[in-house]
């Protein structure tokens, strides 16, 4: 009797945008009852293969396989039909609709609520996952969220569960119990794919891999039987080289400093910041860890004058009282910030390059000269920070939107470290970038405070706050921890913080 | 039928088609989209209406004419905006543009010509109750047929799995789109309801309300329409009971110059507009910026391929 | 097969050129169309509109007369639509500049006055209409009104104040009970350009506007601010804008300029205060404003088109007996067809075959 045929098949899948081929003749077999994992950089190509295999786009060329059998898929109900279920990195949840109205949005057939929320306490029951369906998203934390994805999926029973970056929002604790769950659901004989680019979690619990590099298959492995290291040079392409930090105790004197600062929310579902302090010394990496949605944004738009504190002394920088003076005036004052947000935020998407020069910079003056805009002085910024941040662009002054992701987050960190900033608050510095420019970045953050400036790094990434931090204080419901030397700590112990240990009890619920 | 009774039933009629256009536009609204041209399908719908009407000698038909020439209306909107992505409001301003002029023309031959209006039909039994009964139960079908449009509309948002599809269309098109709807084609189908609304309203002003055609003769009902949908907080039951306070000052003021008071007409007339301003800063101030609209209201959304 | 639309990276500049010059040319076509089926001679009625009104010098001063109300209320939209605040109620704001300049006029009238009242009419106007405009402003920033809805009702209310004070305080005693005020005297009168012509100083005020802004949007912080606060909210508050005091400055200029419009109007060409006393203009801006592509060079260029198109609805009422309403179908049509094209700005739009079942 033959072998019976592998539960999904990708084959020769070319998926073009414009000139980009997102994916190029990729093939791809996920074996019933395992967790193969996807790797590769951002920008490989992962999420547009498992969204053709969730029937959201369609392939160019090439065909999908179904138990053996052809099959195309024109949208996701027929892929949920066959027994495909995902769960999205960025969710596709209703912030305003209860969690049992979202999973009736992606149950097919016309169960009405009542039913629905019964059945779904069930299944949340069945796998350890605990929901109260009467609650609506935007009140649920980020783990909460996921953990409604999760079961919706499962309530569909399906046989392939798609995981796209599932654990690059949790806390390592959350994680594990993620790990448990999917144990489990891979012992019921289901497959999961799991897309990350946390190589030693997949090293733990993946059993397969396919390895994405620009489009193309680079290479499959048994993850379980390669190294860390072995499994970023395949990603990569070339050996990753971390950057050199030596750890130190804070030394310089206080260039920014909060007490005490508390601030209501700034819309109807935001977080308050609460009696939050810190001190920020000249020369030091101070990160800012924690789940995301525990009042980091707030913090960040308080630190940058993006929103003004109640009192002028709960924001000092280099001992001025700035808490009611806006970021103009902080910049004036040597400050620099670099939002999470690339696009819409930190720049105007439909702005050129040197446009985005301006508007973080028109405060400091020398871009301007008898109130009329000076754009030879912008483009000659702009060629400035392509040279030292070597950016790549297809000409001299791009619109925001033409850059990729890396080189536009190299651009936003650029245009501000080229100011030479004494304090630099900067969210979340590489999220999804490539290695090489997130490497660079580092180094860049790295070389502004041995030059004497203070750096305060607000991360969900832990690894990366352990590779350039030298304290970390956590974040956890709008409350801030005290810093800790970076020596000693380890994922768990962060973990822990993140999870709301050690914070006043009533925070804990 | 005493006083009372006799202005409750000009209020009634002065307000069914600011409610029937305004629960339209509401569910438009619901599903993610800001049609800010109900003036002008409201308009084609009085325009159609009462030509169609003329000619064929059928209220019925005029209606019907209403309602297919709003859905028309609706259609070029939802091309622009759903099919090229166009921006909202320009898209919305350019089709009462657009309305106002071509009703002005399909209508030009048609300037004062009367006809009768069409008939209340009774209600057995209803109609019987003490008060209420004429007033709600002794009305002409556009009445009937604005309640029924609440009530269901009501029940189809709150009630039925469509409704919960196109409530989430409004909230996220891009998480709607993730898990397999439709998205444009929910919007496209909610749009062309929210136009065969607006023309059935405009059918109620030249069939019923005034019985014949002047050129602009919706002067700003679909405004007030759009602005009876925010006052609702996208209720339903709160857009009838809009609608009437509207309708009731309309009246109001009719009454009041009537009655011969010292005020200059033109203050009066000028009193729905204010008072819609008033209701909004206060309906803002009531709500604190919390719980507005659908969050996805007005950005267009274009799916990846 | 079924059209989609693929994001452009970038936009090619002729592109931005092109877009409203496909517009007026579908607009064209569509006009032939229409002409055809109202049972026109589609050439004679084209020439009609749009030839007749440049072929000679009396009916180019007409559309310059025309152009400068359009062109100077536009050029504000364009200000405030750059920075997402919509202000429709320009109509509203010309109308309330028309009465606070005409209130100085009457209420100087028959007193001995000098050189000082027509500009100081002028400044009436644009004060008046900065202020009505600020209503809407104020709403919006200070209880989050949505200003669209607020700007509109206010047309209304400008409209029935003006229907009553011609009916009622300010009426010509001597107007034979028409619903006129007394006409201006010559010094409340704007000077003509050239005597005998229809030209008055408004239209080198126009182009003089039209310069001015232009440095302003391209060359200026705060030109970059509006079109900033536009494009990008969140990005504009990082670049330290606040877009609430920006909408108080863009209603303020937006409603000036309405205003002033209005006053020219009345001051300049109708010289004296009646209902009616703008064609539309206030809403004829909005479509100038965005054939204009919100530029303020663009705007005098489909200022100046609109304003062909006004006398040409003219001309053709008296030799076609068409219906004034067809420009305004023209004038939506027009609106349409620039939205659509400027998809084209954004997206690739492509025919692509239905995936195969």
């Amino acid at each position: 009797m033959p072998a019976s045929p592998p539960l999904v098949q990708a084959q020769q899948i070319v998926k073009r945008f414009g000139a980009l081929a997102a994916n190029d003749h990729v093939d791809l077999t996920v074996a019933a009852g395992e967790i193969h994992a996807l790797l590769g950089e951002n920008g490989a190509g992962k999420s547009t293969l498992v969204k053709m295999l969730y029937g959201l786009l369609q392939p160019d060329a090439g065909r999908i396989l179904w138990q053996g059998a052809p099959v195309v898929l024109h949208g996701p109900r027929e892929a949920r039909r066959l027994g495909i279920g995902m769960v999205f990195q960025h969710f596709s949840l209703f912030e305003a609709m209860t969690v049992a109205e979202n999973v009736a949005l992606a149950l097919d057939g016309d169960a009405p609520l009542p039913q629905v929320a019964e059945r779904l306490a069930e299944t949340s029951r069945a796998y350890g996952l605990p929901l109260d369906p009467r609650r609506e998203v935007w009140q649920l934390s980020v783990g909460e969220r996921q953990r409604v994805e999760i079961v919706r999926c499962l309530m569909q029973d399906p046989r392939l569960l798609i995981l796209d970056e599932p654990t690059s929002v949790l806390t390592p604790q959350e994680a594990e119990g993620l790990f448990a769950t999917l144990a489990k659901i891979r012992a019921e004989g289901r497959a999961v794919l799991y897309i990350s680019h946390k190589l030693e979690e997949v090293r733990r619990i993946c059993e397969a891999a396919t390895i994405l590099r620009h489009g193309k298959v680079v290479a499959r492995c048994d993850p379980r039987a390669e190294s860390a290291a072995s499994l970023a040079r395949m990603m990569v392409g070339s050996t990753v080289l971390g950057v050199k930090h030596e750890p130190t105790a804070p030394r310089g004197k206080v260039r920014l400093a909060v007490a005490g600062l508390s601030l209501p929310p700034a819309e109807a579902h935001g977080v308050a910041l609460r009696d939050v302090s810190l001190a920020l010394h000249g020369g030091e990496v101070l990160g800012i860890a924690g789940v995301a949605g525990n009042g980091q944004d707030e913090l960040f738009a308080a630190l940058s004058g993006e929103r003004l504190a109640p009192r002028a002394e709960a924001v000092l920088l280099d001992g001025r009282p700035v808490g009611r003076q806006g970021i103009n005036a902080r910049r004036r004052l040597g400050a620099a910030f670099v939002p999470e947000e690339r696009l819409g935020h930190a720049a105007a998407p439909r702005f050129p390059l040197s446009e985005n020069a301006l508007l973080s910079g028109h405060a400091a003056g020398e871009f301007l000269a008898g109130g009329l805009v000076r754009r030879g002085r912008l483009l000659g910024y702009v060629d400035e920070v392509t040279r030292v941040f070597d950016l790549r662009k297809g000409s001299r002054d791009p619109e925001a939107r033409a850059l990729s992701g890396g080189n536009l987050q190299k651009f936003t960190v650029g245009r501000e470290i080229l100011r030479n900033p004494d304090v630099l608050v900067v969210a979340q510095p590489t999220w999804g970038v490539d290695a090489g420019a997130a490497r660079r970045i580092r180094q860049a953050l790295l070389d502004l405070a041995a030059e004497g400036a203070a750096v305060l790094a607000i991360s969900q990434d832990l690894d990366e706050l352990l590779e350039i931090a030298d304290r970390i204080a956590v974040m956890f419901h709008g409350r801030l921890s005290a810093p800790l030397p970076v020596q000693g700590l380890t994922q768990e112990s962060l973990g822990l913080l993140m999870g709301g240990s050690g914070f006043p009890a009533e925070d804990a619920a | 039928m005493t006083l009372l009774e006799a202005i409750l039933l000009t209020v009634i009629t002065a307000s069914t088609p600011l409610l029937i256009a305004a629960i339209g536009e509401l569910v438009v609204e619901k599903s993610g989209v800001l049609n800010l041209g109900v003036e002008g399908m409201m308009i084609m719908g009085a325009a159609c209406g009462i030509v169609a009407a003329i000619a064929t000698g059928s209220g019925a038909a005029g209606v019907a004419a209403a309602v297919l020439a709003g859905m028309a209306m609706a259609a070029i909107f939802a091309a622009l905006t759903l099919g090229l992505a166009a921006n909202q409001v320009a898209a919305g301003l350019a089709l009462t543009i657009f309305g106002l002029g071509l009703s002005g023309v399909v209508g030009a031959s048609f300037v004062g010509a009367q006809r009768a209006g069409i008939g209340k039909i009774e209600i057995p039994l209803l109609s019987e109750i003490p008060f209420l009964g004429p007033v709600l139960f002794n009305q002409d079908p556009f009445v009937y047929a604005s309640f029924a449009l609440v009530a269901g509309v009501s029940w189809f948002l709150t009630r039925t799995r469509a409704g919960l599809v196109l409530r989430a269309c409004g909230e996220s098109a891009a998480s709607a789109h993730a898990l397999g709807y439709k998205v444009l084609r929910i919007r496209f189908f909610a749009i062309l309801f929210g136009g065969a609304c607006a023309g059935l309203a405009g059918a109620y002003l030249s069939l019923v309300l005034t019985p014949f055609w002047t050129s602009g003769m919706t002067a700003g009902r679909g405004w007030i329409a759009l602005a009876i949908v925010v006052f609702a907080s996208w209720l339903p039951w709160r857009a009838a009971l809009g609608a009437y306070l509207f309708g009731g000052i309309t009246i109001l003021q009719l009454h009041a110059q009537g009655a011969g008071f010292r005020v200059p007409p033109q203050l009066m007339s000028a009193l729905p507009y204010l008072i819609t301003i008033v209701v909004l800063v206060l309906i803002m101030r009531l709500r604190r910026g919390g719980a507005a609209g659908p969050a996805g209201l007005g950005i267009p959304f274009v799916p990846d391929r | 097969m079924r059209l989609v639309l693929e994001k452009r990276a970038e936009t090619p500049f002729a592109l931005r050129l092109l877009s409203p010059l496909l517009a007026v040319a579908l607009t064209l076509v569509s006009a032939v169309i229409i002409f055809a089926a109202m049972g026109q001679d589609p050439l004679h009625a084209l020439t009609v509109f749009f030839i007749l009104p440049l072929s000679d010098s009396w009916g180019l001063q007409e559309v310059a007369v025309k152009a400068t109300p359009l062109v100077l209320i536009s050029v504000g939209l364009a200000l405030c639509y750059r920075s997402n605040n919509w202000n429709i109620g320009a109509e509203g704001q010309f109308l309330v500049g028309a009465m606070a300049g005409g209130w100085l006029a009457l209420a100087t009238h028959g007193a001995p006055d000098g050189p000082w009242l027509m500009p100081a009419m002028l400044v009436c106007g644009a004060l008046g209409g900065a202020l009505f405009a600020l209503i809407p402003a104020l709403l919006k920033t200070r209880f989050g009104a949505n200003e669209i809805l607020t700007s509109l009702m206010l047309v209304y209310v400008a409209e029935l104040l003006l229907d009553w004070l011609v009916r009622g305080p300010w009426r010509d005693p001597q107007g034979f009970n028409m619903p006129v005020t007394v006409g201006f005297e010559p010094e409340a009168i704007v000077p003509l350009l050239l005597e005998g012509g229809r030209l008055n100083i408004g239209t080198p005020i126009a182009l003089l506007v039209v310069v001015l802004a232009a440095v302003l949007m391209g060359r200026t912080l705060k030109g970059f601010e509006i079109r900033l606060v536009g494009e990008a909210p969140r990005a504009a508050r990082f670049a330290g804008f606040s877009a609430d005091r920006l909408t108080w400055t863009v209603f303020a200029i937006s409603g000036g300029l309405a205003g002033l419009a209005g006053v020219l109007e009345a001051a300049g060409t109708v010289r004296m205060l009646q209902p009616g006393i703008s064609p539309g203009y206030g809403f004829t801006a909005i479509i100038v404003a965005f054939l204009g592509r919100l530029n303020p060079v663009g705007c005098l260029i489909a200022g100046v088109f609109l304003a062909v198109t006004f006398i040409g609805a003219e001309n053709a009422q008296i030799m076609l007996k068409l219906p004034l309403d067809v420009t305004r179908v023209f004038q939506g049509l027009l609106l349409f067809y620039v939205l659509a094209c400027d998809t084209l700005l954004l997206y690739r739009p492509r025919l692509v075959r239905s995936v195969a079942a």
